[in-house]
């Protein structure tokens, strides 16, 4: 066991250089810089064998990794904010294509006006581009996430993302437990590309498809683009198991308790939920260890895979609380919280009809303390107990 | 992932009729005036410039020059670009 005291960007930058890819392309932008920064120098210094692309935007370097990747190099890169919607074009691509490429997104608000503080707005709001995504609550997890991503990607042929709160993980130091390369070779086997090439059998790869199967040359019947966007959702669902039996694996490979696809914190015993993604989400711990002093039995679940969403999982841990209350550094305008809505739609499939109320929070940077998140808790309880639902979305200290 | 789904992306081959018989896409047909076609009255492999500007490869360069009609999509780039004038793109109604 290696503990070393490293910044969430050091610890996904050590990662992936753990994972040995071998191509890597990013453009610098903050609060992600100091990952592409790492791993251009551990290339320079010959401590990492990998080809370092650079490019003139992030819509290339993610470009570089699809291309590398269909090739059947192991590829990776990062960004932040405006970088993720610039490649935003080529995070479909990525998905359509079926590309096991891991990218780590360093959450940033997103413009105008600038800033270049945290919140989540950037990746949840890339959530229907097909990408698995899954959020890490210190930096632990980063290194840890950014190894498992590659399995993952690997084995259900899907792009993951590893995203994780700016500037308080990225640029915090915490003590890490560092993954020796050999025990990582033994749970990582190498990358083997789902197209084979050969210039005996060219082929053109997502040339135009129609509404429609159709043959082709050979007599082979080829999926029409609803049978191919069909099976992505399928591939992602069904990634839920493959998230779960891989973090197990890695669980008992590398010693470590974390969760696959939801955590809990004190919720057995407890009547209100506080739910939440990312480092707000492990801030709610403190928050609700503040209120069970209070005799206030509150418990946290935390949501690491955002995407596939763990409906049956967040309905099962859902199922005997009387209060629910989302805690997002995220919103759909026009409407009410992403994460907020995704929970409400997946109790509504599992018939649960728990008051819910959600707090739109720490967005641009604003800074969100265990004791505020356990003073608002206790102002929504006295609402939700006056059966007062007027006002269910409320913007955390506006 | 089993292998034995060759269809989670999408790919196609360098072949004809890859795409299915594309000249069912035809408005305008490519017909040639041999009398006027160079390779046709120099009875030689010359000019060939439609079979050269062709974008899909389906005019042949032979004596006399033949249009592939069954995957010709009628872009009219030959009769554009034919030196002689050979080429006239006349409406598929017309020919029925």
């Amino acid at each position: 066991m290696s503990v070393k005291i490293i910044t969430g960007n050091s610890a996904a930058a050590l990662g992936a250089k753990i994972c040995k890819v071998q191509v890597i392309s990013a453009y610098p932008i903050t609060p992600q810089t100091s990952v592409t920064e790492t791993l251009s120098q551990y290339v320079e210094a010959g401590d990492l064998k990998a080809e370092y692309v650079r490019v003139e935007s992030e819509h290339s370097a993610l470009t570089v990794c699809i291309s590398a990747s269909t090739v059947g190099a192991r590829s990776f890169t990062s960004t932040s904010s405006h970088g993720l919607l610039y490649m935003h074009e080529q995070v479909h691509w990525a998905a359509g294509s079926r590309l096991p490429i891991v990218m780590c997104c360093v959450n940033r608000g997103v413009g105008a006006p600038w800033t270049i503080f945290n919140d989540q707005q950037d990746s949840l709001s890339q959530r229907d581009t097909g990408w698995i995504q899954l959020y890490c609550k210190d930096n632990q997890e980063i290194i840890d996430t950014v190894i498992q991503a590659y399995k993952i990607a690997e084995t259900s042929y899907l792009p993951v993302m590893v995203c994780y709160d700016g500037f308080l993980l990225s640029h915090t130091m915490m003590p890490v437990d560092i993954p020796k390369e050999k025990d990582v070779d033994k749970f990582l086997p190498p990358y083997k590309p789902y197209l084979s090439f050969s210039k005996k059998e060219p082929i053109n790869v997502n040339p135009v498809v129609f509404p429609w199967k159709r043959e082709d040359s050979k007599g082979v019947v080829r999926d029409g683009y609803m049978e191919l966007r069909q099976k992505l959702n399928e591939a992602l669902i069904s990634s839920k198991d493959t998230i779960l039996n891989i973090n197990n694996e890695f669980n008992k490979l590398f010693k470590r308790e974390s969760a696959g696809l939801i955590w809990e914190y004190n919720t057995k015993d407890a009547e209100v939920c506080i739910i939440g993604i990312g480092s707000i989400a492990s801030e709610s711990e403190e928050a609700a260890d503040l209120l069970r002093k209070e005799k206030i039995k509150v418990g946290v679940l935390g949501i690491r895979c955002f995407r596939p969403f763990p409906k049956e999982e967040i309905v099962s841990a859902l199922k005997n609380k009387k209060y629910i209350i989302v805690f997002e550094k995220a919103v759909s305008y026009g409407f009410e919280g992403i994460v907020a809505s995704e929970v409400k739609s997946a109790l509504y499939d599992g018939g649960i009809k728990t008051p819910l109320f959600s707090y739109i929070a720490g967005l641009g940077g604003r800074d969100v303390k265990p004791s505020d998140i356990a003073s608002e808790v206790k102002k929504a309880l006295l609402e939700m107990k006056k059966k007062n639902f007027k006002n269910q979305t409320k913007w955390f200290g506006c | 992932m089993p292998k034995s789904d060759d269809n989670i992306c999408a790919i196609s081959r360098p072949a004809i009729g890859e795409a299915g018989k594309t000249g069912d896409w035809r408005d305008l047909r490519p017909v040639i005036d041999y009398t006027k076609c160079i390779a046709a009255i120099k009875k030689k492999s010359v000019c060939y410039a439609c079979w050269l500007y062709c974008p899909d490869g389906v005019i042949l360069p032979e004596n006399p020059v033949k249009i592939d009609y069954e995957y010709c999509k009628g872009c009219g780039i030959c009769a554009e670009e034919c030196p002689s004038s050979a080429i006239t793109m006349i409406t598929e109604e017309k020919e029925k």
